[in-house]
């Protein structure tokens, strides 16, 4: 019995990551049709907020440092949620309808977002700052002169280079004078460390079993951010502008819905539960700048194994996937198995967190030949959550 | 910008007064290939103008261009006066354009309710708080109250083009656009949708384009158009269509 609670509480935690981190996912890619390969690096970013929060937060004394947990949430959602808006209008606008360009741009932008985190400092801020003053400033004195739209070639042939020595320039200088104060990088390539909350760090006993709460708190975060989502996409007014423009963009334009503004909140939501989804992975070990890598692969699995573009599909393969992996990995099948010499080598072979992967995802290629579309198909082209 | 042409004038043998809807030399290609050349037409505030002409003459084009589906490569449209032709089709929907396309277009996976309440984003203000349905939708179109809860894609024929056409109106625009709303669709539902049009016009004051090929229905306008290879080669008041320019322009 208690073998069976462990079992079934593991893989529920299991999943709720997964499921955490596949719902931002399943809102960009199910509704949207936008492939974006930095998801995971933008849980990743989640995480390191998370970090700055908790760090932020230290001098405050504990019983008051332990509230962190709850600004990193909101931190982690906002600048996702923008660095998703800047994603969608810098890149990924120019790219709808052409889902390989889009896979390997934002591909693109997943390396660049691993490296950025690595060697951010003050020093880059300076730079990357001044860079879009100098750039932008410039544009937007210009483009208040009428002939705009036809100098705006040589505007950028000029403007960029320009732009970008001057920044570089004034980086070197303030970085030879202050020396390593603003040429640190704030990360490195090492991970950092987010602590759990002290009233997180305790362990919840079901009978022999027992369940820690950080697991506790990261299914109840899942579960408010399902229902949270759910309410959105079926309640609220956007939510029907979102499910209008994913079923028929040029008549939702026609009814005078602005799909430019729907694009870019969708995106946001789905960038910004990226950051929800790794504020709760920094919970559970430490981050690096490549931890989003470890994701990318599994939310996608989720998002089609579930059916594109429906969330229950997405809870139902969640949940799924992640009680699989568990009990495989577990061999939590044994007392009953166990018996049958051949089946209980067969178990044993795969009873370790990465062989048990890989039979999931053997399960999972052959579940897709007999249904391509996954457990909850669309009918038709259209979606709906 | 270009220099005035006469659909000023065209359009104003209409009504004497300034035109709602005016465009002129409009020329749209797709690709290389050249649609509308020179399209020059108006459209008078309270009248209802109908555009016929048989089959790949460009009607639908040119009422895409209107809405802002398609970019014109030159000429202007203008609404009440302002240019509106560099402008998205939100943007136009906002200002009083309400369309009902080729093919009805009902968004499939929304019940008929949330259907109507999106024809409300075209009012300037654009809030989709209300969730009452005008009683005037359901007094030119009954079928639809039935159906509230239903959704839009597992409607018929007949009652989607009624949606569509209520789903214009519930934004209350200036400019009703029709296209072709009775292709494909049973003889007694044609009346209806012809009467609840041509009481939009005389109650509302609101203005109608329409392509139409069902004669009856052209009938009904008080000045027609008729394109040619995409140009606009005849056009007068309804009443003086000879049993010519029928044969000729509409695929009867």
């Amino acid at each position: 019995m208690d073998a069976l609670l462990e079992a079934f509480f593991n893989g529920i935690s299991i999943g709720a990551v997964l499921l955490l981190a596949a719902l931002g996912l399943a809102i960009v890619f199910g509704l949207m049709g936008v492939i974006n390969m930095a998801h995971g690096e933008f849980m990743m970013l989640g995480a390191y907020t998370t970090s700055v929060v908790q760090n932020t937060f230290k001098p405050l004394g504990e019983p008051l440092s332990g509230l962190y947990i709850f600004f990193a949430l909101i931190a982690a959602f906002i600048v996702t949620a923008l660095l998703g808006v800047v994603l969608e209008r810098g890149v990924i606008r120019f790219l709808y309808g052409r889902p390989l360009e889009t896979l390997l741009a934002t591909w693109g932008v997943s390396l660049i977002l691993q490296q950025f985190v690595r060697s951010i400092s003050w020093v880059m801020v300076l730079n990357i700052g001044l860079f879009c003053f100098l750039f932008f400033g410039a544009q937007a004195i210009l483009s208040r002169r009428p002939n705009f739209e036809r100098i705006r070639g040589w505007f950028v042939i000029i403007m960029i280079p320009l732009s970008a020595a001057i920044a570089l320039i004034v980086g070197n200088i303030t970085g030879s004078i202050f020396q390593l104060a603003v040429t640190r990088p704030w990360f490195g390539a090492q991970n950092v460390n987010v602590a759990a909350p002290i009233w997180l760090r305790g362990r919840l006993p079901l009978g022999g079993y027992q369940l820690p709460y950080a697991r506790l708190f990261i299914i109840v975060l899942t579960i408010v951010c399902v229902i949270g989502i759910y309410w959105f996409l079926n309640k609220s007014a956007w939510g029907l502008r979102i499910r209008s423009v994913t079923q028929n963009r040029s008549m939702s334009a026609c009814l005078g819905i602005p799909t430019q503004t729907v694009d870019m909140l969708t995106f946001a939501i789905g960038s910004g539960l990226a950051g929800i989804a790794g504020c709760a992975v920094a919970l559970l070990g430490p981050v690096g700048p490549n931890t989003g890598q470890n994701f990318i692969v599994d939310t996608f699995m989720v998002v089609v194994v579930g059916g594109v573009g429906k969330l229950v599909g997405s809870i139902v393969a969640a949940m799924t996937i992640g009680m699989a992996n568990y009990i495989i990995g577990s061999y939590a099948l044994k007392p009953i198995v166990g018996g049958i010499p051949a089946l209980d080598n067969f178990f044993n072979f795969f009873s370790d967190p990465s062989m048990a992967k890989v039979l999931v995802f053997i399960l999972i290629v052959t579940f897709l030949q007999f249904k391509p579309a996954g457990m909850f198909p669309q009918k038709g082209r259209t979606v709906d959550a | 910008m270009r220099p005035q042409t006469d659909t000023a004038t065209t359009a104003s043998v209409q009504t004497g007064s300034e035109p709602l809807l005016d465009i002129a030399n409009l020329n749209v290609y797709y690709g290389e290939s050249h649609i509308l050349r020179d399209v020059d037409m108006g459209v008078a505030s309270g009248k209802m103008v109908c555009l016929i002409g048989r089959n790949g003459v460009g009607k639908t084009t040119l009422l895409k261009t209107i809405m802002g589906l398609l970019a014109p490569r030159a000429g202007a449209v203008r609404l009440g006066g302002e240019s509106i032709t560099r402008l998205t089709p939100d943007r136009r929907a906002k200002l009083g354009i309400g369309y009902v396309p080729q093919g009805r277009e009902i968004i499939p996976r929304l019940t008929v309710k949330e259907n109507l309440i999106l024809g409300l984003e075209a009012r300037p203000k654009g809030a989709l708080k209300t969730t009452e349905i005008p009683e005037e939708i359901f007094e030119l179109f009954p079928v639809l109250k039935t159906m509230l809860s239903r959704m839009g894609g597992d409607l018929s024929g007949g009652q989607q083009q009624q949606l569509s056409i209520a789903r214009a109106l519930m934004g209350k625009p200036r400019l009703l656009v029709l296209d072709e709303p009775t292709e494909g669709i049973q003889p007694s539902i044609i009346l209806e949708i012809e009467a609840a049009v041509r009481k939009i016009v005389t109650t509302t004051g609101m203005s109608v384009l329409l392509v139409e090929q069902h004669l009856h229905f052209v009938r009904q306008a008080d000045w027609y158009y008729a394109m040619q290879k995409g140009g606009i080669v005849a056009s007068g008041p309804t009443h003086e269509l000879s049993n010519e320019v029928i044969q000729k322009f509409l695929a009867v």
